[in-house]
């Protein structure tokens, strides 16, 4: 049982009611969380592969991503940082076209990025309708500070999934930790249990 | 991997308020006493929570102030219009409880590494590097050590006292005023940008590491400036607050 802080009421913010995970709160802003110096890849120089055991299955250049299906994506996100955003809008490429023109069986994946970040998810949570590569915001191309030109879109996980600058997926038969799960942060990431960190 | 942190669940723990400093007119740093209080790195930050009277909580991170070895402390910057950071800057007192849950983060670090280190902060991004700096002090570490501070006035700035007095350990420390600066002030004035940095980051062959923590425009130009000069990505840490 937690001990009430004296003196403390809160701000009571009712924006979002039941649609913000426990211990969030809602920001207007869009705040930018990475570790490193953001990359400025160019378009021309930018690919987007799929690999399994270290081998290409799959690649698209900038081009032939935009020859692709574009959806709509409306969504609200989550950041274990505490904020969440509600009714996000993104212009993205659905995981599933991707992965429709790849034929594996793996359970898992690593996404890797420019930068050299990486963050693991079940194949189960980025395809269904679940996930996108994104290069989209609010009708504009993709801020580079928020993942320009492509991030991963996956917003029912805590948004350190959602991998900025995002250059491709590795297909992998086991989980494995990627960049900040390896620094004590869970393995999946699930805001409404709050798994913010290993054990959660 | 590097840096790989094997451990159990991270439970919230009571804390209690014990000293409460004043740092500027905004900002001040809260240490608290913690029983069982897990060791803490340079750089980590933690989780707070506040229960009001019927239930109702609030969670916020914070980078730890204090050094590793020393009681845990905060510091924290009112946000006008925040929930959290107001009642801690304005209304928290000594005695006062609330929950900490940490410490968390194992990348924005610092462990005593020899290679010189390269400090930027913008604003309260002082904090975490604030904790490197103490580190490195209590620890007899001979490690270089460079921190420039971007802060809009002299009266902003956080740890003043403590960090005017770094001169004499090797430390260098310096300002550069982005809003207001005193008559015969003859330090940087305005926003850090590409000579500033060239002026005070070490030289590429010493393999520095530059740990980069304030709000987004700053940590933006800052990391860009270091990637332009030849600092390797992997070498440049970068903690971020605050939106667009």
């Amino acid at each position: 049982m937690s001990p009430v802080t004296r003196g403390f009421h809160g701000k009571r913010r009712e924006a979002g009611g039941d649609r913000v995970p426990p211990g969030q709160y809602v920001t207007e802003d869009f705040p930018v969380l990475s570790a490193g110096p953001t990359p400025h890849t160019k378009e021309q120089d930018w690919t987007f592969s799929v690999r399994r055991g270290g081998k290409e299955q799959k690649s698209w250049t900038w081009g032939e991503l935009h020859d692709l299906p574009v959806e709509q994506v409306t969504a609200d996100i989550h950041c274990v940082t505490r904020w969440s955003k509600l009714d996000t809008r993104w212009q993205a490429v659905s995981i599933d076209t991707l992965l429709g023109q790849v034929a594996s069986d793996a359970k898992y994946l690593m996404a890797f990025c420019d930068g050299g970040y990486t963050t693991n998810l079940p194949v189960a949570d980025v395809t269904g309708g679940q996930a996108w590569l994104a290069f989209g915001y609010d009708g504009k191309p993709l801020a580079p500070e928020h993942g320009g030109p492509a991030r991963l879109l996956v917003p029912h996980l805590y948004f350190w999934k959602s991998a900025k600058w995002v250059r491709g997926l590795d297909l992998l038969d086991r989980d494995e930790p990627g960049f900040w799960e390896t620094y004590g942060y869970h393995m999946y990431g699930d805001p409404w249990r709050e798994q913010r960190y290993a054990g959660d | 991997m590097a840096g790989t942190a094997v451990r159990g669940r991270l439970t919230w723990q009571v804390a209690t308020v014990g000293e409460v400093m004043t740092e500027t007119a905004t900002a001040r740093t809260i240490s608290l006493d913690v029983p069982g209080w897990e060791a803490h790195r340079a750089g980590q930050h933690l989780d707070v929570r506040l229960t009001a009277e019927d239930g109702y909580a609030a969670e916020r991170s914070y980078s730890i102030a204090s050094a590793p070895g020393e009681p845990v402390a905060i510091t924290v910057q009112r946000l006008e219009d925040g929930e959290v950071s107001p009642y801690l800057t304005d209304e928290l007192r000594p005695g006062d409880q609330l929950e900490l849950r940490g410490p968390v983060g194992g990348y924005f670090v610092w462990d005593g590494e020899p290679e010189p280190m390269l400090l930027l902060a913008g604003g309260s991004g002082v904090v975490p590097l604030r904790s490197m700096l103490r580190h490195r002090a209590r620890t007899g570490s001979a490690t270089p050590a460079r921190l420039l501070y971007s802060v809009r006035s002299l009266p902003d700035v956080i740890y003043r006292a403590e960090l005017d007095g770094y001169g004499q350990d090797g430390t260098e420390v310096s300002y550069t005023l982005t809003k207001q600066h005193p008559p015969g002030w003859t330090g940087n004035t305005g926003r850090v940008g590409q000579a500033l940095i060239e002026q005070v980051a070490w030289p590429v062959g010493r393999r520095p590491i530059a740990f980069v923590c304030g709000p987004t425009g700053f940590v933006e130009a800052v990391a860009q400036g270091l990637v332009t000069l030849g600092y390797p990505a992997s070498r440049v840490k970068t903690e971020r607050f605050g939106g667009k």
